[in-house]
């Protein structure tokens, strides 16, 4: 009986449900030190002197650190593999704390005490004297001369600056009778807002040091961690328990190298660090505000002659994941909709704001915004059905990216926007609120999104398993990429129990907690590329396996291994059908045999080198209250074709989610910064605008399922992509409804009375200025 | 773990006056769902904490002899919500309560709690100042009792002697009788928030449902602390029940009122939300004392 396909209870649920399932924090001894860190409360300059005498004479309060004790190592954090060329290695530009503070929040001092209490005394007890220097905070002011450069390697504050360039934009833009529509767009800056904060802790053990944290990435880790360190990498074991959401945030090294350091210097005592909310939206990963300027130029037919694309994306203080996330942004320009004359730049800059990383969908929410709303901007120029213009211009079917080599095998767009419209019943609504009048309206939109699973060809891409034998016939299942809350381990235990022939795959023990001590190497959980690049260890594995088994079997059977399969946990004899026994009992006789005795076991790497785009639609209707500048969201659905699903419920419950977060991000969520200090305002789950249950209506799920061809089980990328289009799909409905194109994201009260106003529906006769 | 110097349970409220004298810079704790998260935050950190959680004479709503609504002061929020009294009298003030927060800390936050924190946006106060409540307070003299509008000094400062504590929210018949009211909350979330502006509007109409007998509002977030709008008063009372009267009304609430420029919201904003939630609060009102009102478009 086949276990892909099914929606199956997830392995790890009532762990979960029960409270048993053990986080970082269950498994840390209470004897445990605990370590709080001090951030800086300037956004720029330099720490003359850190005053820790009053600090000290706090009862509790074990030893305080400096950034004037710390080594003098630049290390790099994004959670990408590490790269054997030089030139593609992460860059290394932060130390565990620093001297030279980049934003308002960064890391100077770290205290280490008996209990939390007197570790927040006495960081509060710290006193810090600095020499200022200007900041700035916007990424298009940073490239001007003259602007405070963060960064003395990085001139004009610029950390890295690609383009796309086909054709001849400049000629083509000479074509008599072109439409020319030019726009900016802007997203914001949010944070992950995962319910586990960032925690860890660390202890020393014969002469190693041993990390227990809530990562995505324990194999990174333990290799940053090393790095920051400058010690072996083979000194450093990372343990990874269930955790609470990562979302990217934790794709990515956050203080381990500090905890590790600081448990070091206090005789390798266990040292727990768990960052408090407020300063897990300051002082971890955001995602990438971006500013967008697109350009394009366009037929009365409604065919594109030429675009143009720049792209600021605001990095804030220190590299991270850097350029990727932009970079991945302006690939998807050309490939989405494609038109033969075209220049792309992106700019990713420093400034002294929060450090941007991984957030779902790495780049593409901010592009899906600014290219979808563009898409329903110029088809309002031209006068013509955005739904029609986009089946005409999308990706065709059998369009194949140069680079990446991924092909779109089929007409995933169309598919899913006819799944989409016919849910909605686009069309007719579409037409039934073209020219409403009244305080209140109604609108509906769509935008489709682009996405590729995975980081090949940009990066490495393989993946690890190892499978056991055990005397009842069930497996244990090792790989590095890791459960982080959306179900991946009951994935791996489907795709391992169908490939080995196991009747259920409950049978499947899968190992959730990764230790790099005996986890097979595996990059961990990012690029929504768990279940595609998992799935070809598994099944390379999977089959390993069962080759030893009926070797194994045909020993025991004196039957020729062709004529023999595992199916359904039996050893079957294929001619005639008959159960030659229970895979059970060979698993005992394999074990315990005074003839032949051995522990079968299978193991192998599965390096890939092929990728696959994954797309899909939002489609959404609002009623905008115009005099309370305020938008509910009435229905919404998303469509995806992420390939054959192995899990449908885990698959809508993975689209819920994302659909969740890409609300927060068009309606609700913006870190903000104090012009005056470069301070965040409002970085607690009150003042952040995480969107509540209460905002949603019924997320609404559907998928197409087109197998993936390149794929082990004919699935690819869900996990992020169901983020990327639902804040244009909003933005567009509010087209829609209003007539009022919103082009700054949250669109919050805030910003709509400011355009409400400007565009003349909001008239307040008491207020002299438009 | 919170940074708390020590914490003194009050078994009685003459315990609790007693406790307030041994202990001058000790703050009171009732359901803790301010207090706690400002602990935590390093406002209030290493302070002694009184609790009067326990004092269940403090909980409940009841009618006093003269048919005063008597709210005790640990009622939490979802007991406000779910009481017949209130439910008859001045269902708004349930409503209103019931858009604290989430579940959990309407379950445990207390509207004396949320009056005496002296903050402008409590759900509780627009509504309790639009019903001119009275606050009982018991010291080691006896009890007084003051108008919520006395009660407010400035953001975050109430009327609470060094010997007191706040024992009754009370609302008086006079009040209450033949009035029905709205509160919109107008915040950036439908749950879990805060008010960007809190609105709650009363009135009583003529037997003939023709003329506003007399109409009140009061605004959380239109100022430092809660606040009524007297020429928006005075713009309805006595007038007929009409568009005209309700437009009126809600434009003039911008002589009274004045909201902060701030990053949570501009002043333009505030304002205009002030304008359009005044209106649609009498609007609400007239329909839920029975009267009509056609709009004019």
């Amino acid at each position: 009986m086949p276990n892909v396909g099914k929606s199956v209870t997830r392995v790890d649920a009532f762990d979960k449900v029960t409270g048993r399932a053990q986080y970082t924090d269950d498994r840390c001894p209470n004897s445990a030190l605990v370590a709080r860190v001090v951030h800086s409360t300037i956004a720029h300059g330099y720490v003359k002197s850190v005053d820790t005498s009053e600090a000290e004479k706090i009862p509790g309060v074990v030893r305080i650190f400096t950034c004037f004790d710390v080594p003098d190592i630049k290390f790099p954090t994004a959670g990408h593999p590490w790269s054997v060329e030089e030139a593609h290695q992460d860059v290394a530009d932060r130390r565990m704390l620093n001297r030279h503070v980049r934003y308002y929040g960064d890391d100077i001092a770290a205290v280490v005490a008996e209990d939390e209490v007197a570790a927040a005394q006495a960081a509060r007890a710290i006193k810090v004297e600095y020499d200022p220097l200007p900041f700035v905070l916007d990424p298009i002011e940073a490239t001007k001369e003259g602007a405070p450069l963060l960064h003395k390697e990085y001139p004009n504050n610029i950390l890295k600056h690609t383009s796309i360039r086909q054709g001849d934009y400049a000629a083509a833009i000479q074509e008599p009778g072109l439409i020319c529509v030019d726009k900016w767009y802007e997203t914001p800056t949010v944070q992950h807002c995962h319910i586990e904060n960032f925690i860890c802790y660390a202890y020393e053990e014969n002469g190693r040091i041993v990390v227990i944290s809530s990562t995505q990435i324990p194999h990174i880790v333990r290799r940053t961690v090393g790095q920051a360190l400058g010690i072996p990498w083979g000194k450093v074991r990372i343990v990874k328990p269930y955790i609470g959401g990562g979302f990217g945030n934790k794709q990515d090294t956050l203080y381990e190298p500090l905890c590790a350091w600081l448990s070091m210097q206090v005789g390798g005592r266990t040292v727990k660090l768990d960052v408090p909310r407020e300063d897990t939206f300051v002082s971890n990963r955001v995602r990438h505000a971006e500013k967008i300027h697109i350009i394009s130029w366009v037929r009365p037919d409604g065919t594109y002659a030429a675009r143009k694309l720049v792209m600021y994306s605001n990095q804030g203080a220190y590299a991270s994941h850097g350029h990727s996330i932009v970079a991945k942004g302006m690939g998807a320009f050309p490939q989405m909709y494609p038109c033969p004359n075209v220049e792309c730049d992106s700019y990713t800059v420093y400034t002294n704001r929060s450090v941007a990383g991984a957030m779902r969908g790495y780049g593409i929410p901010q592009a899906m915004f600014a290219f979808e709303s563009h898409t329903e901007d110029v088809c309002r120029r031209l006068g013509c059905d955005s739904l029609a213009f986009r089946r005409k211009n999308l990706m065709p079917v059998g369009f194949v990216d140069p680079f990446s080599k991924n092909e779109n095998y089929y007409d995933s767009y169309n598919q899913c926007l006819d799944k989409a419209i016919a849910y909605m019943d686009y069309e007719r609504k579409r037409a039934e609120y073209a020219n409403q009048t009244g305080p209140v309206r109604k609108g509906i939109g769509l935008a489709p999104f682009w996405y590729n699973t995975a980081v090949w060809p940009i990066s490495l891409e393989h993946s690890s398993c190892r499978m056991v034998l055990n005397q009842d016939g069930s497996i244990q299942l090792q790989v590095g990429e890791t459960e982080i809350g959306q179900g991946a381990d009951t994935a791996y235990a489907q795709m391992a129990a169908d490939t080995v022939g196991l009747a259920d795959y409950t049978s499947v023990h899968v190992q959730s907690c990764q230790d790099t001590d005996i986890t097979p190497f595996g990059l961990g959980a990012y690029a929504s590329r768990q279940t595609y690049t998992c799935g070809f260890a598994i099944r390379q594995t999977g089959l390993l396996l069962k080759e030893k088994i009926l070797a194994y079997a045909s020993e025991m059977t004196r039957m020729p291994v062709y004529n023999l399969d595992l199916v359904d946990s039996n050893i079957v004899r294929v001619t005639d059908g008959r159960v030659m026994m229970p895979l059970a009992d060979l698993a005992v006789e394999s074990f315990y045999s005074l003839t032949h005795s051995v522990h079968i076991t299978a193991e192998s790497t599965y390096q890939i080198k092929s990728n696959a785009y994954s797309f899909g639609c939002c489609c959404a209707e609002v009623e905008v209250d115009i005099p309370l500048a305020k938008v509910k969201l009435t229905k919404i659905i998303n469509v995806h074709d992420c390939g054959t699903l192995i899990n449908p419920a885990l698959a809508e419950a993975q689209v819920h989610g994302g659909m969740s977060m890409g609300i927060g991000f068009a309606l609700s969520e913006q870190l903000l910064y104090d012009g005056k200090t470069g301070r965040a305002l409002n970085n607690n789950l009150l003042d952040y605008k995480l969107s509540t249950f209460m905002d949603h209506p019924h997320l609404e799920a559907q998928f197409v399922e087109n197998p993936e061809p390149t794929s082990a089980f004919g699935t690819k990328a869900l996990g992020e992509p169901p983020t990327c289009p639902v804040a244009p799909a909003i933005r567009n409905a509010i087209l829609n409804a209003t007539g009022v194109e919103v082009d700054t994201l949250p669109m919050t009260p805030h910003t709509l009375y400011r355009r409400f106003c400007e565009e003349g529906l909001i008239q307040d006769p008491w207020r002299k200025e438009g | 773990m919170y940074d708390m110097k020590a914490l003194y349970e009050a078994e009685s409220v003459a315990h609790a006056i007693q406790l307030r004298l041994e202990h001058p810079e000790a703050q009171i704790i009732a359901g803790g769902s301010d207090v706690l998260v400002q602990m935590r935050e390093g406002k209030r950190a290493g302070k002694e904490l009184i609790s009067i959680y326990m004092l269940d004479e403090l909980r409940g709503v009841s009618l006093d002899e003269e048919e005063n609504i008597r709210i005790g002061s640990l009622t939490s929020f979802s007991h406000i919500t779910r009481d017949p009294i209130i439910q008859k009298y001045i269902n708004v003030l349930g409503e209103a309560v019931d858009m604290v927060g989430g579940p959990q800390v309407r379950n445990i936050g207390t509207i004396g709690g949320n009056t005496c924190n002296g903050v402008t946006s409590a759900d509780s106060a627009s509504t309790l100042h639009a019903w001119e409540a009275i606050i009982e307070l018991t010291g080691a003299e006896g009890t007084r009792r003051v108008p919520i509008k006395d009660f407010y000094l400035r953001a975050g400062k109430v009327d609470i002697r060094p010997d007191e504590i706040q024992t009754a929210i009370l609302i008086p018949k006079a009040s209450y009788d033949r009035t029905a009211g709205y509160y919109f909350k107008y915040a950036m979330r439908n749950a879990m928030d805060i008010a960007t502006t809190g609105c709650s509007v009363n009135c009583r109409l003529s037997s003939d449902g023709k003329t506003f007998e007399r109409v009140r509002i009061a605004y959380g977030v239109a100022g430092p602390v809660p606040m009524r709008a007297p020429s928006a008063e005075a713009a309805a009372t006595g007038k007929p029940v009409s568009a005209e009267t309700v437009e009126q009304f809600s434009l003039a609430v911008l002589n009274d009122i004045n909201p902060r420029d701030s990053w949570r919201a501009s002043k333009a904003l505030r304002q205009h939300i002030a304008v359009e939630l005044a209106r649609r609060c009498l609007l609400e009102s007239v329909k839920r004392c029975g009267g009509e009102i056609h709009e004019a478009v």
